[in-house]
């Protein structure tokens, strides 16, 4: 009885996925297919959920729908100033679909041919990572390499972005300008929202290291902080070269490539964390992360300097 | 069937999905959404995979997670490629092939 009803919400919930996915593809016009998209990731953050995977269902709802959702919507609104929301029908539809479908059917075959690949075994080094949830074990201890380069990559893609500032924005503040009617809903939110993200964040990251949650969820809640206080006018997008701001997106990568190197003189070697520093060099790099994460994340969503030309957001 | 293969099954489905819409539309928007969905029906099936035994195998896991914020840092620069391009030429297409020169 249990199974089946399991079995039919996983259909439900599949169902579900599908035809939103597909309204975000083929349906009209971009504004709903944005809508459709973040409808979409909260979906498939519950299917994570039910997976059994949290660390993954808190990285998609906040990350792939929220702050995804947020850079499609300011994207919409950028595309509808500069009048080129032009949508032209799809073209090529049979050759798309057939590409589309193959590489479905592929891994439709994969899924039930390919074997069960052997696990390793973790039960050991987790019991000298210093850390009880073994999805944080994984990022910053087993394979901490990743996540250095991660933090790396992060901060590439924000240069990347800034470089396409034209010359003469390039002193202007970040993004398009945000503008908040007094009273409005938000200006009313953007005052009770950040204490609470603030709080909800910095407990993610702590918890993060035993239960669910980790410097990614907790400092993209942090994130989403920065970009509501400046949406609703409490803080002020900065220029780039704010010394702050650029030793906020620094500090992270910086901390965990000192921490690695100091992992050298203790007797491990590169980011190989002996057992009896394995905890507290954790939770140090995973602070320092978590601000840095968090500056990063929001300036992505900001964008590039722009010149205020009095329109609203 | 099982519910895990329902949900690898989906994963697989919106791989399609996301490639249809990759390759069919040129609103630049657009296919910015159908690489996103290539990427999260990617991290469907690969999870699923990971969770055919129990508890799930935090290594996909720890994979994923890495793999959804870097999808988000390449998402903001090509959003941030399509609205250069649309304040500089006033559409966010690509021109088609007739129109090269």
């Amino acid at each position: 009885m249990t199974l089946a009803l399991d079995l039919g919400l996983d259909l439900a919930f599949g169902a579900l996925i599908l035809a939103t996915a597909l309204a975000a593809v083929a349906g009209q016009g971009l504004f709903r297919a944005v809508v459709f998209f973040i409808t979409y990731g909260l979906l498939l953050a519950l299917v994570w959920a039910r997976l059994g995977a949290y660390d993954v269902a808190l990285a998609e709802g906040v990350i792939g729908a929220g702050l995804t959702g947020v850079l499609l919507l300011m994207a919409q609104g950028r595309l509808r100033r500069a009048d080129a929301l032009a949508d032209p029908p799809a073209r090529g539809k049979l050759a798309a679909a057939l590409a589309g479908a193959s590489v479905t059917a592929a891994l439709v075959w994969a899924w039930f041919t390919l074997p069960l690949p052997q696990r390793i075994d973790l039960d050991a080094p987790m019991a000298a990572s210093g850390v009880e949830n073994p999805v944080t074990a994984v990022l910053l201890n087993f394979r901490a390499w990743d996540t250095l380069l991660e933090s790396i990559v992060l901060l590439a893609a924000l240069v990347g972005l800034w470089m396409l500032a034209r010359d003469a924005e390039w002193r202007a503040p970040l993004g398009p300008g945000f503008h908040a009617r007094a009273g409005g809903v938000l200006s009313v939110f953007g005052r009770l929202l950040p204490p609470v993200g603030l709080i909800y964040g910095v407990w993610l990251v702590w918890a993060g290291a035993d239960q669910t949650g980790g410097a990614f969820q907790g400092g993209t809640v942090l994130a989403a902080v920065i970009l509501v206080a400046m949406m609703a006018g409490l803080a002020r997008a900065p220029r780039v070269g704010a010394p702050a701001w650029h030793a906020a997106l620094a500090f992270g990568p910086g901390v965990f490539l000192l921490a690695g190197i100091a992992m050298i003189a203790v007797g491990g070697g590169f980011l190989t964390l002996p057992p009896e520093f394995a905890k507290p060099v954790t939770v140090t790099i995973e602070a320092a992360l978590t601000l840095s994460i968090a500056v990063t994340l929001a300036l992505l969503v900001v964008g590039p300097p722009e010149q205020q030309n009095g329109g609203g957001t | 069937m099982s519910g895990l293969s329902v949900l690898a099954l989906t994963g697989a489905g919106l791989i399609g999905l996301g490639i249809y819409g990759l390759l069919a539309h040129a609103q630049l928007l657009r296919r910015v959404i159908g690489f996103n969905l290539v990427g999260s029906g990617l991290f469907l099936f690969f999870g699923a995979a990971g969770a055919r035994e129990m508890p799930v195998d935090p290594i996909p896991q720890a994979l994923i997670i890495t793999g959804i914020v870097v999808a988000f840092a390449a998402s903001a620069l090509a959003v941030a490629l399509i609205t250069a391009l649309a304040r500089a030429t006033g559409r966010a297409t690509l021109p088609e092939e007739s129109e090269r020169s």
